[in-house]
């Protein structure tokens, strides 16, 4: 059995690991090891094979590949970074030893001075939204699908139903009709979609693709494989509407019905979660409920935007390295930092205030609902420290506001983010 | 019946105005709706020459993965994006490919390259 000692041990190898092991070399960390499951770094980015990623980072509009890209021959310049494909991480412990195994080395005790965890997030399946109906084959997760058909060569269908109009399943339509398989539509439970308007355009509307808002699959139809789904309008509680079932015939049904993090092994290593957003509770270091834990990228909470995936892989490698070279500056104390009136989350969830702050925080968020002409406001003390208008603001589009380091002086024990809608709540 | 009116998602800005492009005989009349000039020009070029930028993949042979992701260098006609991506079915290269490397050159006569997005080393039994 191997023994293995590094300064920062990082859990997997995509957006979020490779930005985290990037800025921990730039941060002076000496020995980084990104340990990755796949044949390859990169993550869900490598069957994310569309355009549109990297315009806040690059200013240019890359493909999922193209932008691992650019990470991964960073990562791959910096010396002190090691590399460990095809390795799965068994068990994480509080003392900071990681348990994996991989076909080279076996089974293997990696003691880290820091761990970073950047597992990302995982798709919800049928099982999480209990459709009944027989159990056939053809019923895949978009993100399953997308794999299949980009990366591995097979098409799961060529009549298709997808439940769930987020970007994946809007992205999964449009890639479905380029293979020459037909879809027959898109049901979305909400009033509105999750998805980008881009992308209600140029994937559903060009190809004349009916989306049907307000509306889900009530029975799944097929024993061996899927013969067509029953779908249903639904009420202001989403309670499917009885006399509005109709059939749709399919032989493949895609679900796009949210993400959640995959927080197994840092729950396991005793890290606390958040219960709204799935992943741990972190301070603006991106450190854990545990000391010397780090976490970013969709495992802390699910983005949009992959350029924020890499920001926050930045903020957590930079300080994770000085942990590990014992630099780290002990907070004097630490302000919580609470979602409020038309806020669902907000990241961090704390902020360990220095002695002397001198660097801004960015608080990343989502709204409750759909909305024009906002105003975001954080306060502490009934004292407002910063205000914000957005002339949109979609729970599917993160914001982000920064508290500049001289307000978080003025700061009290807690921060509390909310929303004033100018117009009532009228979109 | 020479006036049609064309409803257009602007896909510019999140704030995603809601525009109308008005023809008449075919010729841009009137632009109502878009909040700014980026607006505008989106929904004249909607109604006028749509555009598009095609990702896909081809067949690779003897490559670590059995498909080779690929980007059209600048975007294509609307209307010729299937055609396009139909044609990129028929066409296979050949392990290893760097990003970058042309797979399709002026694909269709359109006068736009099809290149591959990533790096794909030759396959290895181990």
């Amino acid at each position: 059995m191997s023994d293995l000692n590094y300064d920062i041990a990082i859990i997997g190898g995509g957006p979020a690991g490779l930005a985290a092991a990037h800025s921990a070399c730039q941060s002076g960390a000496k020995r980084v090891l990104i340990i990755e499951r796949d044949r390859e770094l990169g993550g869900i980015l490598q069957q994310c094979i569309h355009n549109g990623f990297g315009l806040h980072k690059f200013q240019e509009e890359l493909t999922g590949p193209g932008y691992a890209s650019r990470y991964i021959k960073l990562v791959k310049q910096d010396a002190e970074v090691e590399i460990m494909l095809d390795t799965m991480v068994l068990e994480v412990t509080d003392d900071k030893t990681i348990w994996a195994v991989n076909p080279q080395k076996g089974f293997m005790q990696i003691t880290p001075k820091a761990v970073i965890f950047t597992m990302g997030c995982r798709e919800r399946t049928r099982g999480a939204i209990r459709i009944p109906g027989f159990r056939p084959a053809g019923v895949f997760t978009a993100g399953a699908a997308q794999r299949m058909v980009n990366m591995e060569g097979y098409l799961p269908g060529k009549k298709i139903v997808i439940l769930g109009s987020g970007d994946i399943g809007l992205i999964m339509a449009r890639r479905m009709s380029l293979e020459g398989a037909k879809v027959q539509g898109v049901l979305e439970i909400m009033p509105y979609s999750n998805g980008l308007t881009r992308n209600i355009v140029q994937c559903l509307e060009d190809y004349d693709i009916p989306l049907h808002l307000s509306h889900t699959i009530t029975k799944i139809h097929g024993t061996e494989r899927v013969t067509g789904v029953t779908c249903a309008a639904v009420d202001e509680k989403m309670q499917p509407i009885p006399g509005t079932e109709f059939d749709i015939e399919c032989d493949c049904l895609l679900l796009s019905v949210g993400l959640i993090p995959e927080n197994e092994l840092s729950q396991a290593a005793g890290v606390t979660l958040d219960n709204i957003t799935g992943g741990p509770v972190v301070d603006q270091q991106r450190q854990t409920s545990l000391s010397g834990f780090f976490a970013a990228g969709n495992v802390v909470h699910v983005h949009d935007l992959v350029d924020f995936v890499s920001e926050e892989g930045e903020i957590a490698g930079k300080y994770a390295a000085q942990f590990a070279a014992g630099t780290l500056e002990a907070p004097v104390r630490t302000i919580a930092v609470a979602a409020g009136d038309g806020i669902r989350t907000v990241v961090p969830q704390k902020i360990a205030l220095p002695d002397n702050p001198t660097e801004a925080v960015r608080l990343f968020m989502r709204v409750a609902k759909p909305d024009k002409k906002v105003t975001i406001s954080v306060t502490s003390n009934d004292q407002t420290l910063v205000e914000r208008r957005f002339p949109v603001a979609k729970p599917s589009e993160m914001i982000v506001v920064e508290v500049p380091a001289a307000k978080l002086l003025n700061a009290g024990e807690q921060l509390a983010v909310s929303l004033q809608s100018k117009q009532g709540g009228e979109a | 019946m020479a006036q049609c009116v064309k409803k257009i998602n602007c896909i510019v800005c999140p704030l995603s105005c809601v525009g109308e492009v008005t023809l008449e005989d075919g010729k841009i009349k009137e632009i109502t709706g878009f909040t700014c000039d980026r607006g505008n020009k989106y929904g004249e070029e909607e109604v006028t020459l749509p555009k598009r930028t095609l990702t896909t993949t081809v067949k690779v042979d003897g490559g670590e993965l059995p498909l080779l992701p690929v980007v059209s260098k600048a975007p294509l006609p609307k209307d010729k994006v299937m055609d396009c991506a139909r044609y990129l079915s028929t066409v296979s290269v050949k392990a290893p490919v760097a990003e970058g490397d042309i797979v399709c050159s002026n694909i269709l006569g359109l006068g736009v390259d099809i290149v591959a997005t990533r790096d794909l080393g030759v396959f290895s039994a181990n």
